[in-house]
C-alpha cells in the first residue's frame, strides 16, 4: 500500500518526445486507470513507474520517496503484462513462488501464500501445470497470482485483458476490481478500452499524445469533459460534434459544440435547433440509437432514446433539440469553454 | 490433408535421391566398409599381403596404454575446447544481447573467425606462439615467462585448445545470441520486477530457457573437437610433445599413415565411428524433445 506521485514526468526516446509532462497524485489504495488511444504513451508512463524505462524529466515518487534511479526490484511493485510474461519452464506454482523465493521468504510461508492466491484465483487444480498447458484466461490468472502473492505496494497492469474474449474480459474485469478492493493495494491500470476504464477506475487519466488531457472520477469525466478529445473518446456511442456556426444560440467564441446522444431528442420537423433526416435506427432493447443525417452536413448525428419510445421510420424529415445546459462548447484549441 | 508429397512412380524419387545416395555411398559407406574390413586384418607395410586376425587389432588397442592415454587426452582436449568455446561465446552473446548501438558491427566482427579454416587458424596461432619468432611468446619472454609449447606438454595442450576454440566461438556465439533474442523481453522484465538481479535472472530464467541451444551446441562442439580439430593439431604440434596432444583422430592418422600400421588405424576408425554414432543418436533424441521445457 502506497501513494504515488508523478511530478511533471517527461520521456524522450532519442529525439522523439513521447511524454510531455504528466502530473498526478495517487492516494493509497486508489485504482487509477490510464486510458487513451494507441500510441499515446500509456505503456511508457506505466513502465516509468515500474522502473523499466528511464525517466527523462520530472520525478516519480512512491510513498514520498523519489524512485527515478531505483531499480525495478527495489520498488516493491508487481506488474501484469499484456502477454502475461509467465516463466515458460516453471509450473504455475513455481511461477507464483518465484518472487517470494528470491526475497528469501521462509518455505512454509511461500506455500501458504501461493495456496491462498491459488484459492482466490481458482487455480488449485493447475498448480503443477506449465503455462503452455493453460488456457488464455488461466494464464491471465497466474499472472495475477504472481502479482498478488508478493503483497506489493503497487500493482501495475498493462492491458492485462486485451488477449481475452469479450465474455472473459467482463468477468476478469470484475475479479480484478474485487481483488484490488479486497487487498487495498494501490493500482495503476492501462487500457485503451474506455468501458474498462469507466468500470474499473476510482479515477482515470485520459491521455492524448503524451499529455494527460483530464484526470478525474469516471462519471465526472464523462459528464464534464474538459477537452473535445475527452468528450469524443469517453462514452459510447460517441459525442456528436457540430460546427458552432451552424448551431443557433451557440455561445460566442465556440468553434464546436458537443452534444451527448442521450441529451438530444427528436422533435417535429421545423422545430428544435437543427433539422435533419432520419437514418436507420438500432433498437437495442433498453434503448434505441437513431442515426440522423443533418441538413447540409456530412457529419452523422446519433440520438439515444428510451427503447420504449417509438422509433420513426427512415427518410422522414425531423427536428433535433436539446437543453442548452447540456451542450458542451469547445474553443478552436479543443478546450472546454464553460 | 496430406502434407507430404506423394509420388506415383518410383523413377522420379529415385532420381531425386540419387545424388545424396551417391555422396553417402562414395564418401561414407565405402570408406566405412573398408575401415571395418581392414580392421580385421594386419597388412604388411608394403600392402602386398593381408593376414586375418579377427578382433585382434581391437584386443591389442584396448590393452595398449598409449591408446588409452589418447582416449584420456581426447577427453581432456574436447572437454576444454567445448567449455572454452561455449563459455566465451555465451559471455560475448550476453554482452551483445544487451548492446543496442553498434551491435551489427560487433556481431559481424565476431563472426569472422568462423570463416578461417582450422589449418589456417592453426598456422596463425603457431606464428603468434612460435618459440623463436612468435609475437606472443616474445612478450611472454619479456614478462619473464619462457614459453615453449614444443617441449612443455601443458603449454602444447593449452595452445591447441585455444587455437581450436577460437574459430568455434563465432559459431557458438551466433546460436547463443539467437537463443537469447528468442527469450521474450517481458519475461526478463517480469523477473526483474519479481526482484531478480542480473545474475539471478541469468541463473534461473535465461540459462534454463537457453538449455535447448546449450545442449545442441554441447553435442556439436564435442563432435567438432573429436574430428575437425585435426588440422589445428597437425599444424601446431603434430600430436606432440610425446603424445601430449595426440587425440584419437590424430592417432588414426599417425599410426596409419606415419606408423604404417593400417590394421590398427582401421580399428581405431571403427571405434571412432561407434563413438560419433552414439553422440549423433543422443543429439537426435534430444532435438526431438528440445522444444519442450
Ligand atoms: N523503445 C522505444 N523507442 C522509441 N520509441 C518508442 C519506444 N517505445 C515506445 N515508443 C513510442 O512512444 C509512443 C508511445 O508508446 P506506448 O507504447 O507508450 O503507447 P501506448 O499508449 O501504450 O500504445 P498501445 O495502446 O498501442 O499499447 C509511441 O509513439 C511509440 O512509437
Ligand atoms: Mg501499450
Amino acid at each position: 500500500m502506497a501513494t504515488i506521485k508523478l511530478d511533471n514526468i517527461r520521456k524522450s526516446f532519442g529525439k522523439t518526445d513521447v511524454i510531455h509532462g504528466v502530473s498526478v497524485d495517487i492516494e493509497d489504495g486508489e485504482f487509477i486507470v490510464i486510458v487513451g488511444p494507441s500510441g499515446c504513451g500509456k505503456s511508457t508512463l506505466l513502465r516509468m513507474v515500474a522502473g523499466l524505462e528511464t525517466v527523462t524529466g520530472g520525478e516519480v515518487q512512491i510513498d514520498g520517496r523519489r524512485v527515478n534511479e531505483v531499480e525495478p526490484m527495489d520498488r516493491d511493485i508487481a506488474m501484469v503484462f499484456q502477454n502475461y510474461a509467465l516463466y515458460p519452464h516453471m509450473s504455475v506454482e513455481q511461477n507464483m513462488a518465484y518472487g517470494l523465493k528470491i526475497a528469501g521468504t521462509p518455505k512454509p510461508e511461500i506455500a501458504e501464500r501461493v495456496a491462498e492466491a491459488a484459492r482466490m484465483l481458482r487455480l488449485e487444480d493447475y498448480l503443477k501445470r506449465k503455462p503452455r498447458e493453460l488456457s488464455g484466461g488461466q494464464r491471465q490468472r497466474v499472472a495475477m497470482g504472481r502479482a498478488i502473492v508478493r503483497k506489493p505496494k503497487v500493482f501495475l497492469f498493462d492491458e492485462p485483458l486485451s488477449n481475452l474474449d469479450a465474455k472473459l474480459r467482463v468477468q476478469m474485469r470484475l475479479e480484478i476490481k474485487e481483488l484490488q478492493a479486497r487487498l487495498g493495494i494501490t493500482a495503476l491500470y492501462v487500457t485503451h478500452d474506455q468501458v474498462e476504464a469507466m468500470t474499473l477506475a476510482d479515477r482515470m487519466i485520459v491521455m492524448k499524445d503524451g499529455r494527460a488531457d483530464q484526470i478525474g472520477v469516471p462519471l465526472e469525466v464523462y459528464s464534464n469533459p474538459r477537452t473535445e478529445f475527452v468528450a469524443g473518446f469517453i462514452g459510447s456511442p460517441a459525442t456528436n460534434f457540430l460546427d458552432a456556426a451552424r448551431v443557433p444560440g451557440a455561445p460566442s467564441g465556440a468553434a464546436r459544440i458537443g452534444v451527448r446522444p442521450e441529451h438530444a431528442r427528436l422533435v417535429a420537423a421545423g422545430e428544435g435547433r437543427l433539422q435533419g433526416e432520419l437514418g436507420f435506427a438500432e433498437a437495442l432493447g433498453a434503448e434505441t440509437l437513431i442515426h440522423m443525417k443533418l441538413a447540409g452536413s456530412e457529419a452523422p448525428f446519433t440520438i439515444r432514446q428510451d427503447g420504449a419510445l417509438p422509433a420513426p421510420g427512415a427518410g422522414l424529415p425531423c427536428g433535433i433539440d436539446w437543453e442548452p445546459g447540456s451542450e458542451m462548447p469547445f474553443g478552436p484549441d479543443g478546450a472546454r469553454l464553460d | 490433408m496430406e502434407k507430404r508429397v506423394t509420388f506415383k512412380g518410383w523413377i522420379l524419387p529415385l532420381i531425386l535421391l540419387l545424388p545424396q545416395v551417391i555422396v553417402s555411398a562414395v564418401f561414407f559407406f565405402y570408406p566405412a566398409g573398408q575401415a571395418i574390413y581392414q580392421s580385421l586384418y594386419i597388412p604388411d607395410p608394403f600392402g602386398l599381403s593381408m593376414q586375418w586376425v579377427g578382433l585382434g587389432n581391437f584386443e591389442y588397442l584396448l590393452g595398449d596404454p598409449y591408446y588409452r592415454a589418447s582416449f584420456a587426452t581426447t577427453a581432456v582436449f574436447s572437454g576444454l575446447v567445448t567449455v572454452v568455446s561455449m563459455g566465451m561465446a555465451l559471455y560475448l552473446a550476453v554482452l551483445a544481447d544487451r548492446l543496442i548501438k553498434g551491435s551489427g558491427t560487433y556481431r559481424t566482427l565476431l563472426i569472422w573467425p568462423y570463416a578461417v579454416a582450422p589449418a589456417v587458424a592453426g598456422v596463425l596461432w603457431l606464428f603468434m606462439f612460435n618459440t623463436r619468432v612468435g609475437v606472443v611468446s616474445w612478450y611472454l619472454g619479456v614478462l619473464g615467462y619462457d614459453w615453449n609449447h614444443v617441449l612443455n606438454e601443458t603449454e602444447a595442450m593449452g595452445l591447441v585448445v585455444v587455437a581450436s576454440s577460437w574459430g568455434r566461438i563465432s559459431y557458438n556465439f551466433l546460436f547463443f545470441l539467437a537463443g537469447l533474442q528468442a527469450i521474450p523481453k517481458s519475461v526478463i522484465e517480469a523477473a526483474a520486477i519479481d526482484g531478480a538481479r542480473f545474475w539471478t535472472r541469468f541463473r534461473t530464467i535465461v540459462f534454463p530457457l537457453l538449455s535447448p541451444t546449450t545442449f545442441f551446441l554441447l553435442v556439436v562442439n564435442i563432435v567438432y573437437a573429436f574430428f575437425e580439430t585435426f588440422g589445428v593439431i597437425h599444424t601446431i604440434t603434430s600430436g606432440g610433445p610425446q603424445q601430449a596432444t595426440t587425440i584419437l583422430v590424430y592417432k588414426v592418422f599417425s599410426d596409419g599413415f606415419v606408423g604404417q600400421d593400417l590394421g590398427s588405424s582401421a580399428a581405431q576408425s571403427v571405434i571412432l565411428l561407434v563413438v560419433v554414432g552414439i553422440l549423433t543418436v543422443v543429439q537426435f533424441k534430444f532435438i526431438e524433445r528440445r522444444v519442450h521445457y
